[in-house]
């Protein structure tokens, strides 16, 4: 049995491999696709989501978003922790 | 999520492509279980189209711009060329699921398909309890192996999801349903009540549960989910019996899905062959989306221009769509008529105060699912 995943500043977010962010051509539209699952994540999410690949950490995800969008860095790391966590507890995501 | 929606709105006046379709390789199964979601005539093996039609159809959903498509059957695995199939489905970007009573697979198959590129595997299990899930399945030693197999399709790397068809032979056993789904490290638990079209309707009185029963199962998949919350998630679906508006079915009629069943025939649902005014296209004689733009079974029901009142001027006509088409022709005999399990629905009182009655009595033998 497995636990809760819980997301922090150290947490290294991967989708599981039930889970596929994919980018469907012919709908020219990204989606997050799991069994009996589809979520069309708005563009903020999708750039947050295509930066979780199993390698880069919150931190390091967040830091470049501050960088791009010269916004405080306690203001990004909440809600990108937010929409981290919810996704983690509905199972589309690792940490 | 505040930011994600499940599926994007769509404007009731075009047609968007499919999002998911159900592939049904065959109805052989094994199994009899008396609630299959299959038709009640089944299509018999001789009637199955062929490998490359199969790659046809996939070709055709995926340019369509179909998102999932699901294996299933009856029993998708009796099809030898299941791992061909799953592979030219990967291989389109398509993502795949199989969902199987598991009985016929073995470590080495599993571990192919895998390998083939499948994304996803669900398994059904009939209770928890080993004697009773082979008496509801009619087929011996097949919960033993029904976990053998999850260990496998763990053991391959691929996620799990555990269908357990939940009713009032059974129901009594759903918390430990759902300790089973965490100790097979399950990632997702469909706890589906039976829905009462063909087979199932046959056994409706085998099956329903009280109301009682199914507040109480409510409660313990509630309790669960709070508990189990980044471990297992958990899938619930209520009998509309006891619902007072319809559930949205198959995300509205020709709108979200279809299905495609093994002699080719392509459904705006399952249960739609139930309908005996429908008339269906076969991908043998034309391409996947024109059947999905002009085919009869399609059009007849698709949008709200079918509607009759209380439902055309309803203000849920495009939450529900009018509920489930199956399920008014069941029960009323006419198709077009407002679902009953809307209580606005004259016959609702009478069909669930029946039903309810039902629940309430010793339930009759089973009537097993089999090919005439």
């Amino acid at each position: 049995m497995s636990a809760r995943v819980v997301i922090g500043a150290d947490s290294v977010p991967a989708f599981p491999r039930h889970v596929k962010l994919h980018f469907n051509k012919q709908r020219e539209q990204w989606v997050i696709l799991a069994p009996e699952r589809l979520l069309v994540p708005d563009e903020t999410s999708i750039e947050i989501l295509r930066m979780c690949d199993g390698a880069a950490s919150v931190e390091s995800i967040v830091g470049k978003l501050v960088e791009k969008y010269n916004a405080p860095h306690e203001v990004i790391m909440k809600d990108v922790t937010l929409m981290l966590q919810d996704l983690a507890d509905k199972g589309f995501l690792v940490a | 999520m505040t930011t994600m929606t499940k599926t994007k709105p769509a404007s009731p006046a075009e047609v968007q492509a499919p999002l998911a379709v159900l592939a049904e390789l065959s109805h052989r199964c094994p199994l009899q279980c008396p609630y299959c979601s299959n038709p009640v005539n089944l299509e018999r093996a001789s009637n199955e189209i062929d490998t490359q039609t199969w790659c046809r159809v996939i070709d055709e959903a995926a340019a369509m711009g179909v998102h999932q498509i699901h294996f299933s059957g009856g029993e998708p695995t009796v099809r030898k060329d299941l791992e061909e199939l799953v592979k030219h489905a990967s291989d389109t970007g398509l993502y795949t699921n199989l969902i199987t009573s598991a009985v016929l697979l073995d470590q080495k198959r599993v571990e192919k398909l895998a390998d083939m590129g499948l994304n996803h595997v669900q398994i059904s299990f009939q209770d928890s309890e080993a004697a009773n899930a082979d008496r509801i399945g009619n087929f011996k030693g097949g919960h033993k192996k029904k976990i053998e197999v999850s260990g496998y399709v763990r053991q391959a790397g691929l996620p799990l999801t555990v269908n357990a068809v939940m009713h009032r032979q059974n129901l009594h056993h759903l918390e430990d349903v759902i300790d089973m789904s965490v100790e097979l490290d399950a990632e997702r638990l469909e706890v589906a009540q039976v829905q009462y079209y063909g087979w199932a309707l046959k056994n409706r009185a085998a099956f329903m549960p009280t109301y009682e029963q199914l507040s109480w199962a409510t409660e313990v998949v509630e309790k669960a989910r709070e508990r189990l919350k980044g471990v297992l998630v958990i899938d619930y679906v209520v009998p509309d019996y006891y619902a007072r508006r319809p559930k949205v079915c198959v995300g509205g009629w020709g709108r979200r899905f279809l299905n495609v069943n093994p002699a080719g025939l392509v459904l705006p649902c399952h249960a739609a062959e139930s309908i005996p005014s429908l008339k269906f296209d076969s991908v043998k004689d034309h391409s996947l989306a024109w059947i999905w733009e002009n085919s009869e079974a399609f059009l007849k029901f698709r949008g709200t221009h079918w509607m009759p009142e209380p439902c055309r001027s309803c203000d849920r006509r495009e939450i529900d769509w009018g509920g489930c088409r199956c399920q008014a022709f069941a029960l009323t005999g006419d198709e077009f008529a407002t679902d009953p399990a809307c209580e606005l629905s004259p016959h609702h009182e009478e069909i669930f105060g029946l039903a309810a009655a039902e629940a309430e009595h010793e339930p009759p033998p089973f009537i097993y699912r089999k090919i005439r």
